[in-house]
């Protein structure tokens, strides 16, 4: 039983790509497209890494990432943040809050695999 | 009997004894040695230039003919002495504070320095006075003729005319030789008023002489000479109250208005305080001038013969009681009256011709050059007086020769003092009434002397002369109520006082009402506040305070203007240098001098020199120095207008900039946030390419079923940028307008038809259904069909997509209303929440979830800009029950099917 992912997208084709990716090297993935129950999932599946992505339907992904960040429980799990927004600005806003990766799309399928495995230790 | 030679002898030598006099008061006063020059008593003597040769001879003559009326002639002055002194002082300090030189200059001065209504007031002058010096010629030739007359050397009777001629000569030499000598800038004449003064002395002394001489010589005591009054006619005169009125009136107004009167009252006063004396001693003297004139009269119409001049009574009572010393004495009391008042009266009209008419003429025809020149100016104004004495004196002889010298003494008088109180409604209003002004001044002075001159002047040449018989007796084109001494009807009164009622009248009626309906300029204002309120802008001539509280006075107003620490820094060093103890310096002329600097600087040098000649008293304030003032203030308050205005100016910039900012800010957010959506939609199906194309590359063993499921996804995605960019292009040249529209004609059926067909392939075929009325939906239309269903695609696509209906139904409605067609697309779904449906026309303003929906949000934008471009609207529809929209497009009626 590898490590947990949880990715939280809510665009179907990424969200098949980036799965496919992950399931192939060992990673059990779990998935949520919803903005506004986003942070309840983390805090339920309490995976090894969350990939993040910003724009979603209900809620902005720097918001989540503040709550993981301010929760105790959650606040030490490693976050991968994708964005399609590729402004700087954002990268320097995420960072503030305490991402751990920042990536823009689209990406290096390889470079994620790689993020993924790092921000876990592997 | 005196021969005519000795009488001629004696007029030279008293002529000549005045010129002394005149000479050495002259010679005193500009050796600085006025004191006695100045006295009260002088001042005071020299008022009597009111009782001319009309009041030495025409009193009597009055009497004998009207009785006890003469009086009023001189309860006139009486009051204004005594009960009106306050009024007199007023114009004192006036005359002082506006170094007022003639009644012209203060009635020019008050309105506004109106030159004009300096000549009107100089002109009314010189036609009211001429008659009066008219009248002294004729009594002194008429003195000549009695000696002539009652002569036995048998020395020929002198032509009288050459006579009058000889002394108008001899009174113009004396005038403009003590009259012009020099220059002064208060127009004094000290060595002619101390001649006046003198003769004033003489003429008392000859009629008190010839009065005593009637009650204890003639009558032989007081109790006698009582007696033949009360048996004379003259007790039983009748009493005319409207005439007594009038006279009186007359003769207040004259004390204040007669150019002489005004020249010795005002002009020639030295020291307010004279007025105090003057206001008991004056009327004593006319009492003393008036107390004989009774008995003379009844004596003179007891004793001589009838027929005899009663103006004369003066002279040949004496003569017929064979004085020859008295008669001549008398004589010289006759002679000195007439010369006094033509010799002030002179000097006054030759001030106000020459600086109300000559100056003016000559600065304005002249060679403006010379003007700068004081020498060539004052020998200029000289020579201007002089003309002016020889003008005026040349006048009097003249009119003196037209009316033939027939006229009753008195009679002439009070057609004079009628012309010259005229002045008097402007006079008073000037002075006590601020709101008097130039127009009202000048409308009453004209009116008031032109019904004088229709009513009383012109007639006095008698029927024929200027005035026709006829026109006299049935007024002009016979308008009887014209008639020049019945004016409107009014008769029965006498001329005089019908001349006084009706000039007087229409003069304030027309001084008042024009005042009330006009506004004074500036200066007007100005000198108005200078004359009513001229006892708290000056001080009286001769007190002022030295000293500490001046200094003091000076530093609280210093501190009011530079402020208290810097204001007694500066009093503080000035005592310092003056070596004196304490903060307060004397106020030497260094000092005021530096003082008015340092405030100058704060609110302007005429301010300044204004503020601290107030205070220190040591030269007036003169309307020049106000005029600097106000031009000081005017000038700051322009500059402080200008500033209001740049700074408001500033400020609107400055707004304009700011709110140009904030759009600027607003766009700019707006167009980051574009970018940001543009790239986010582009770079989101990118992503999916590039993840599965290097899946596609890199995994090996995929199926045959994945690799078409992700070959499907990358060419899906590549269309889905494809579209977005053609979307983005559409709406760019749709915002500019810059958009080629192909106008078609075609059947809206047919074009829902078209969109209906286009869009099948969306859904899930048949599983939405669409309802519509067709035969509604006949319109033929005039428009770029192929935008239209563009707009027609893009809402049934969305209900495709959006609703969410179990099961779905379209609803579209057709309705055709003037001049429009509207179409109603109604699905049954939830709808779009109210709080966005004001933004869901907006780019990228996409709702929903980004999987169930395939465009990107730019759909409905476009769909108004084509609306827009087709001159039609698209809305949102709201409480439909689901998601509704409506498309209005014009329509000509004659294209309707």
């Amino acid at each position: 039983m590898g490590k947990t992912v949880l990715l939280i997208e809510d665009e179907p084709n990424i969200i098949e790509a980036i799965r496919f990716i992950l399931l192939r090297d060992g990673w059990t993935v779990q998935t949520h497209s919803d903005g506004e129950t986003a942070y309840d999932a983390v805090r339920d599946t309490m995976p090894d890494v969350v990939i993040l992505d910003v724009m979603l339907p209900g809620r902005s992904g720097f918001d989540i990432l503040r709550e993981i960040r301010t929760t105790d429980t959650t606040a030490h799990l490693p976050v991968l943040m994708l964005t399609a927004k590729g402004q700087v600005r954002d990268r320097e806003l995420a960072e503030q809050i305490g991402v751990n990766r920042f990536m823009t799309k689209p990406f290096s399928n390889t470079d994620v695999l790689a993020s993924v495995r790092e921000l876990t230790g592997g | 009997m005196i021969p005519f030679n000795i009488l001629v002898m004696i007029c030279l030598v008293y002529v000549a004894g005045l010129f002394i006099v005149a000479f050495v008061a002259e010679r005193r006063a500009s050796a600085g040695k006025v004191s006695w020059l100045r006295s009260p008593l002088v001042y005071t003597l020299s008022l009597s230039v009111y009782c001319t040769a009309w009041t030495f001879y025409g009193a009597v003559g009055y009497a004998a003919r009207s009785g006890l009326e003469y009086m009023a002639i001189y309860t006139g002055p009486t009051i204004v002495f005594i009960g009106w002194w306050w009024a007199l002082r007023k114009l004192v300090r006036i005359g002082r504070t506006q170094r007022i030189t003639s009644i012209a200059d203060l009635i020019s001065s008050r309105y506004g320095k109106s030159n004009a209504l300096g000549v009107i007031v100089t002109l009314m002058a010189v036609v009211g006075t001429t008659p009066y010096i008219a009248l002294q010629l004729q009594s002194v030739t008429l003195s000549f003729a009695v000696f002539a007359r009652e002569g036995t050397s048998g020395w020929a009777l002198p032509d009288l005319n050459a006579t009058a001629l000889w002394i108008a000569a001899g009174l113009a030499l004396f005038t403009v030789l003590f009259g012009t000598r020099n220059l002064d800038a208060n127009e004094r004449h000290h060595g002619v008023v101390t001649a006046i003064a003198l003769e004033a002395i003489v003429k008392l002394v000859a009629l008190l002489a010839v009065g005593i001489f009637v009650v204890w010589g003639v009558a032989g005591g007081v109790g006698e000479m009582l007696t033949r009054i009360a048996e004379s006619e003259l007790g039983e005169t009748q009493f005319r109250a409207g005439r007594w009125v009038g006279l009186t009136f007359l003769s207040a107004a004259a004390i204040m208005t007669l150019p002489r009167m005004f020249q010795v009252l005002v002009v020639e006063n030295a020291d307010e305080d004279h007025l105090a004396t003057a206001s008991w001693a004056f009327p004593l003297y006319l009492c003393l001038m008036s107390l004989f004139v009774l008995p003379i009269a009844v004596i003179g119409l007891t004793t001589l013969p009838d027929g005899s001049n009663p103006d004369l009574f003066v002279l040949t009572i004496p003569l017929s009681q064979g004085r020859e010393g008295l008669a001549a004495l008398s004589f010289l009391g006759g002679f000195s009256s007439a010369t006094s008042m033509v010799i002030v009266a002179a000097i006054a009209l030759s001030t106000m011709v020459s600086n109300h008419i000559v100056m003016p003429l000559w600065l304005y025809f002249g060679d403006g050059k010379t003007a700068t020149m004081s020498g060539d100016v004052r020998k200029v104004v000289l020579t201007a007086r002089r003309l002016s004495i020889a003008g005026v004196l040349v006048l009097g002889y003249l009119y003196y020769r037209l009316t033939g010298g027939t006229e009753a003494l008195a009679a002439i008088g009070l057609i004079s003092f009628t012309g010259v109180a005229q002045v008097l409604p402007a006079l008073l209003g000037g002075i006590f009434w601020r709101g008097a002004n130039l127009r009202g001044a000048a409308s009453g002075l004209i009116i008031g002397f032109a019904v004088w001159a229709y009513t009383l002047f012109l007639p006095s040449f008698g029927p024929g002369a200027v005035f026709s018989a006829d026109l006299l007796a049935n007024g002009p084109w016979g308008i009887s109520i014209l008639r020049p001494q019945a004016l409107f009807g009014v008769t029965g009164m006498d001329p005089v006082v019908h001349a006084v009622f009706w000039s007087m009248v229409l003069n304030s009626a027309a001084f008042f009402g024009v005042s009330l309906f006009g506004f004074p300029s500036p200066l007007e204002r100005l000198q108005g506040a200078q004359f009513v309120n001229v006892f708290e802008h000056s001080r009286a001539a001769h007190s002022w305070a030295h000293g500490a509280a001046e200094a003091e006075d000076l530093l609280m107003m210093a501190q009011r203007i530079i402020g208290p620490e810097e204001a007694q820094a500066l009093f503080q060093k000035a005592a310092e240098r003056q070596g004196k103890m304490g903060y307060l310096p004397d106020t030497t002329p260094e000092f005021l001098e530096h003082l008015e600097r340092e405030l100058s600087g704060s609110v302007g040098g005429a301010t300044a020199h204004a503020m601290v000649s107030q205070i220190v008293g040591r030269s007036s304030v003169s309307v020049e120095d106000l005029m600097a003032v106000a031009d000081e203030t005017a000038q700051m308050l322009e500059y402080q207008q200008k500033l209001e205005s740049q700074s408001e100016e500033l400020s609107r910039t400055a707004r304009q900039l700011q709110e140009a900012n904030e759009k600027l800010t607003e766009l700019s957010v707006q167009k980051d946030a574009f970018l940001s959506q543009i790239s986010h939609e582009l770079r989101t199906p990118m992503t999916s390419i590039r993840a599965f194309s290097e899946i596609l590359m890199d995994v090996d063993g995929l199926s045959t079923e994945e690799q078409a499921k992700y070959s499907s996804i990358i060419h899906d995605e590549a269309i889905r940028l494809t579209r977005l960019l053609d979307d983005l292009l559409d709406l760019s040249v749709l915002e500019r307008g810059q958009v080629t529209l192909n106008e078609q004609t075609g059947n809206l059926r047919d074009l829902v038809d078209r969109a209906i067909a286009a869009t099948a392939s969306l859904g899930e075929a048949g599983r939405m259904r669409i309802e519509r009325d067709r035969l509604a939906e006949n319109v033929m239309l005039h428009t770029d069909t192929d935008r239209l269903s563009q707009v027609f695609i893009n809402l049934i696509a969305n209900a495709y997509k959006y609703c969410d209906a179990d099961e779905p139904v379209l609803t579209i409605r057709a309705r055709r209303q003037t001049g429009e067609v509207v179409l109603d697309f109604v699905d049954n779904g939830s709808g779009i929440p109210k709080k966005s449906q004001t933004i869901i026309f907006e780019k990228f303003s996409r709702l929903s979830d980004q999987s169930s929906a395939g465009g990107a949000g730019l759909g409905l934008a476009i769909c108004r800009e084509i609306m827009a471009n087709l001159g039609g609207s698209i809305d949102y529809l709201p409480g439909q029950g689901g998601a509704a929209f409506r498309v209005t497009l014009p329509v000509a009626e004659a294209q309707a099917a």
